[in-house]
């Protein structure tokens, strides 16, 4: 059982601000991403969190506690570090015990809960080994089962897989998910890998600036992003956007732009009306542009000249030029099209995004 | 490796190797050869007809029975082991406390602290000698070991805090983030983690403090003066060279013997010593 609440949550050093005012619920058993570019504020964060950072102005409660003062041994607290920390002159076992010594465990429970910890990571036949004897796969899974054997209140992972190669990553991945589905702990962990966060995330936290930008499950985040940076953030590959004036047509609200004249549908279009004549970015996603075909309504078509045609197997991303936008499609791998052919695409109405020009805001 | 024909690898690989080698042993050969040449060869002149300066046929222990029965050569060794590992001890424990609080405790003015302590090794040993002197005779240390045990870590001390926080900020300092998150306290995690993991450094700036304070020629040269209180270094120049009157032979035999004590500390630590100058550190 915890919960980690983060309260006006401020860090400067020296003269630059880099975490304001987080306002954070982590719920019991939630997995906790936190996600944004590199220098967002989202390892400090989690520093925070740990204790290895002093908090600036603002409060950290895990449970009802508050672990401002609260020094990293005494947090109850356990963290797995990019670069994996392990304690290079001691043995796997010794590695994973050196916690558990530290509290003043008995050696009877200590050697249970390292081969408890050894099974469900399969690392059993690697405890007598030394760091350097181990693959990079091996070392983060010791670095896991030395967070597992402490039974703590909540994890910290501080960008865990960015060492490992592409498959490992894809494959540990997987591998957290389960772990933390078997282990129920509470989470906190931190990326700058929009898929990490979006496959491991309960829910997540995109930050930007040291601000927090959106917080929401996953999917929350994909389909109503609350701004153009999360928009164009989450999801891969982004989100094109287009630079509009917002027009009546016919008493009907339109996003204009050079080359582009969209349709605005329903409630979207009501929230238009009210900024009608300002400047405004439309955004669809590459897998929400098609192919027209008779079926579509004319106001959601538009054409474009394709410039670049990558095939990737299970579908085709077409770089084109609409307008004065470029834009990515993403289309039926069975499509043939060459470099500057002349396409008429369509867009699902009901996934456009507007956004404010000047704050940036959805609209 | 030189890569092409057999010439360039001789000319350019080979025989400057050769060279090199050959200017660093010689000194060393001609030190053996001399320990066991008999005084009658010895002193032959150049042009002698049976003249071979480089190989004696009629070796002798003569020179190294001198040493140890009309010198205190026997004593000179103990008050030179004695201390240069007082010394050294002294300095590490202080380098290392030092280095390491140089290296990771952000205290204010870290950086010019440090500095500050490098310049202080830059102070040449001829200029400090002499206010040293007078502090030496002011607590009554003079003609001591004493004398030496607490003037050499005046350079040690500077030299190992310098190597040692170079060690120290090599090691990631995730390694003892996560040991204070496992439960250690900063002093735990610094004699459980960061200690073991740095014993490569520690070593090497213990067999640097060891050589530097085994060779050490000045202060002992003047705050030392009855001949049982000498070290190796000066006892043998200042008790083997009567007047303008060198007794080679005895001399070279007591170089000899004094070196091999640190020859033995280098080639036992050989390998932690390239890892700590080198500054390996694998995760």
């Amino acid at each position: 059982m915890a919960e980690v609440s983060l309260h006006k949550l401020n860090k400067k050093f020296d003269t630059t601000h880099v975490v304001k005012d987080v306002d954070l619920q982590i719920r019991d058993k939630e997995f906790m991403v936190f996600v944004g570019p590199s220098g967002c504020g989202k390892t400090t964060t989690l520093r925070m969190i740990a204790g290895l950072e002093a908090i600036t102005t603002g409060e950290i409660r895990i449970d009802d506690r508050v672990v401002n003062e609260v020094p990293p041994m005494d947090r109850d607290i356990a963290m797995v570090f990019q670069n994996y920390a392990l304690y290079p002159h001691m043995s796997v076992a010794s590695n994973m015990a050196f916690g558990l010594k530290m509290r003043k465990f008995e050696k009877a429970e200590i050697e249970k809960r390292i081969n408890n910890a050894a099974s469900i990571l399969g690392i059993e036949s690697l405890l007598e080994r030394k760091p350097r004897q181990l693959s990079g796969g091996q070392r983060q899974r010791v670095a896991l089962g030395r967070a597992i054997v402490r039974d703590p209140k909540v994890f910290l992972f501080d960008e865990p897989l960015s060492n490992l190669d592409a498959k490992l990553r894809v494959q540990m991945r997987v591998e957290l998910k389960k772990l933390h589905e078997r282990l129920a702990v509470t989470s906190v962990y931190v990326t700058h890998d929009q898929v990490e966060a979006m496959t491991l995330g309960d829910r997540v936290v995109v930050m930007k600036d040291g601000l927090v930008q959106q917080v929401g499950e996953p999917l929350e985040l994909y389909n109503t992003p609350a701004n153009r940076f999360v928009a164009g953030f989450i999801g891969s590959p982004a989100m094109n956007f287009a630079d509009v004036t917002l027009v009546e047509n016919g008493g009907k609200p339109v996003a204009d732009a050079p080359g582009l004249r969209i349709g605005l549908p329903g409630e979207l279009a009501t929230r238009a009306r009210a900024k009608t004549g300002r400047k405004a970015t439309l955004g669809i996603r590459p897998e929400d542009i098609h192919i027209a075909t008779p079926a579509d309504a004319p106001e959601y078509c538009f054409e474009a000249v394709v410039e670049v045609v990558e095939q990737l197997g299970s579908e085709i991303l077409l770089d084109m030029r609409v307008g004065e936008a470029l834009m990515v499609a993403s289309v039926e791998p069975t499509l043939r099209v060459r470099a500057h052919d002349t396409l008429k695409l369509a867009l699902k109405p009901e996934r456009l995004h507007l956004f404010d020009a000047e704050t940036e805001a959805a609209i | 490796m030189i890569e092409g024909a057999l010439w360039r690898r001789w000319v350019f690989y080979n025989i400057p190797l050769i060279l090199f080698v050959f200017v660093l042993l010689f000194p060393f050969y001609w030190m053996i050869v001399t320990t066991f040449r008999p005084d009658g060869e010895l002193y032959l002149p150049w042009n002698a007809p049976n003249y071979m300066p480089f190989w004696t046929n009629n070796p002798t222990l003569e020179h190294i029975l001198y040493l140890f029965e009309e010198t205190n050569f026997a004593r000179w060794m103990f008050n030179t082991m004695f201390i240069a590992l007082v010394s050294t001890i002294i300095s590490l424990f202080c380098g290392v406390l030092a280095g390491y609080a140089l290296a990771r405790l952000n205290f204010p003015y870290a950086g010019g602290l440090g500095t500050a302590i490098f310049i202080t090794y830059l102070v040449p040993q001829t200029l400090l000698f002499i206010p040293l002197a007078e502090i030496i005779r002011n607590f009554q240390l003079g003609d001591t070991p004493w004398s030496l045990i607490l003037t050499y870590p005046t350079f040690l001390i500077p030299f190992c805090t310098w190597l040692m926080m170079g060690y120290f900020k090599a090691i990631p300092k995730e390694l003892e983030e996560c040991a204070r998150i496992d439960g250690a306290s900063r002093w735990k995690a610094m004699v459980y983690i960061i200690i073991p993991v740095a014993v490569p450094g520690i070593l090497s700036s213990g067999i640097i403090a060891f050589t530097l304070s085994w060779n050490e020629f000045i202060y002992a040269l003047v705050f030392l003066s009855s001949p049982d209180q000498k070290t190796v270094p000066v006892g043998v120049t200042s008790e083997l060279i009567r007047g303008d009157v060198f007794f080679w032979g005895p001399l070279m035999a007591g170089a000899l013997l004094g070196s091999i004590p640190v020859a033995i500390v280098y080639s036992f630590f050989v390998e932690h010593y390239v890892s700590g100058l080198t500054g390996s550190v694998k995760g």
